[in-house]
């Protein structure tokens, strides 16, 4: 699991629409809308398409967002499992 | 079907079809001043039906029926078939609309731009819109906005009103000079009676606008206005739209244009009056 390669949703199947404080993500494959509040947005930036692991995602949250990811690991990895259930995290 | 009638209503022809005259009749004299095209092709069609060949004669009961039904949805006896016809209609745009995106909400024009109303029953919309459209406010409708996903632009459904209870002597008394259907009492929601929208609204209901204020009224408590945030007000409109989930990504689109183009507002007010004032002012 923590070697494996992950991604963001590629960006001809999501939708997204930034508002004040929360952002709004339509996800084409299941037609489904998702209103995703601080880390998700900042978690799925910071994938982009280039795949990588959850130690390098880390890295990058904890250099990017300013996240301390030391203390919050344990959650961002319950988060990731969650953007990956709905889709819109997928292994690379 | 025996009897049958063919009713246009802003973009939305309806085919109701009954077993028996009488609610046919009664739509006939509601509806007189709108479309009533026997050649017109029907976008939805309702279905008053005896739940068996004898309650059509004997202690008549009416199935509601047609494109789109509640499969636990209980008969209704004769003498409320006008509301079982009305609520059908109202059944098959909720379920079965598909081009526009619905708001349960309703709508009023000014100067071209439309104010839509949001908010759960007993909210006060229904009221709001009716008074506004004799402060020289256009009609649209009371129960669903109509929003075009390509244009944005707001089309007009102007059925009559729906009153219950103590709302229905209020508004003969504020509308001395508007419509009535029947009074029908004993319903599950106690009595009912609808009232027809101003001539001036049924001649331009096929004239759309574009919207310019999104309003969450909310009756009974002291007046009070607050701004309401583009999350808070996405999520308040997705939960009251009836085929956001059915339109896809087209719902998806018309939903956050509307909320990022358009201020939100929401207002209590402890009466009519003040609810009244308020609009006035954030207009």
């Amino acid at each position: 699991m923590v070697g494996t390669l992950i991604a963001a949703a590629p960006p001809d199947q999501i939708r997204i629409v930034s508002f004040d404080g929360l952002t709004a993500i339509y996800h084409r494959r299941s037609g489904q809308t998702h209103i995703l509040s601080e880390p998700l947005p900042e978690i799925l930036s910071a994938l982009g398409n280039s795949p990588m692991t959850r130690d390098m995602l880390f890295a990058r949250l904890s250099a990017d967002a300013e996240i301390d990811v030391c203390d919050a690991s344990e959650a961002l990895a319950a988060r990731i499992d969650e953007l990956e259930a709905i889709g819109l995290v997928v292994s690379a | 079907m025996r009897h049958k009638i063919i009713l246009g209503i802003g973009p939305r022809y309806f085919r109701i079809g009954s077993d028996w005259r009488a609610p046919i009749a009664a739509l006939e004299t509601l509806y007189t001043t709108y479309p009533q095209a026997s050649d017109a092709i029907p976008h939805f069609t309702v279905r008053l039906e005896a739940t068996s060949v004898l309650r059509r004669w004997i202690k008549p009961q009416v199935a509601i029926r047609g494109d789109y039904v509640l499969p636990d949805a209980l008969p209704v006896s004769l003498a409320h078939g006008l509301i079982a016809a009305e609520m059908a209609m109202n059944l098959q745009i909720a379920l079965g609309e598909r081009r526009f995106l619905l708001l349960h909400a309703a709508s009023v024009e000014r100067d071209g731009r439309v104010l839509i109303m949001t908010g759960d029953s007993g909210s006060g919309k229904s009221t709001l819109s009716a008074m506004l459209s004799k402060r020289g406010w256009r009609f649209l409708g009371d129960e669903f906005a109509m929003i075009d996903p390509e244009s944005g632009l707001v089309h007009p459904f102007p059925r009559p009103i729906s009153l219950k209870n103590a709302s229905i002597s209020e508004m003969q008394r504020c509308f001395p000079k508007a419509q009535f259907g029947p009074l029908v009492k004993g319903t599950p929601k106690g009595d009912l009676c609808h009232m027809v929208p101003n001539p001036t609204a049924i001649a331009a209901m096929n004239v759309p606008a574009p919207p310019a204020l999104i309003l969450f009224p909310r009756f009974g408590h002291a007046a009070e206005t607050r701004d309401v945030g583009q999350s808070e007000a996405f999520v308040r409109l997705t939960q009251a739209s009836t085929n956001y989930v059915a339109l896809g990504e087209a719902g998806f689109e018309a939903l956050t244009k509307l909320v990022n183009d358009l201020p939100a507002k929401a207002i209590d007010y402890p009466d009519t009056q003040t609810a009244l004032k308020l609009v006035e002012t954030l207009w």
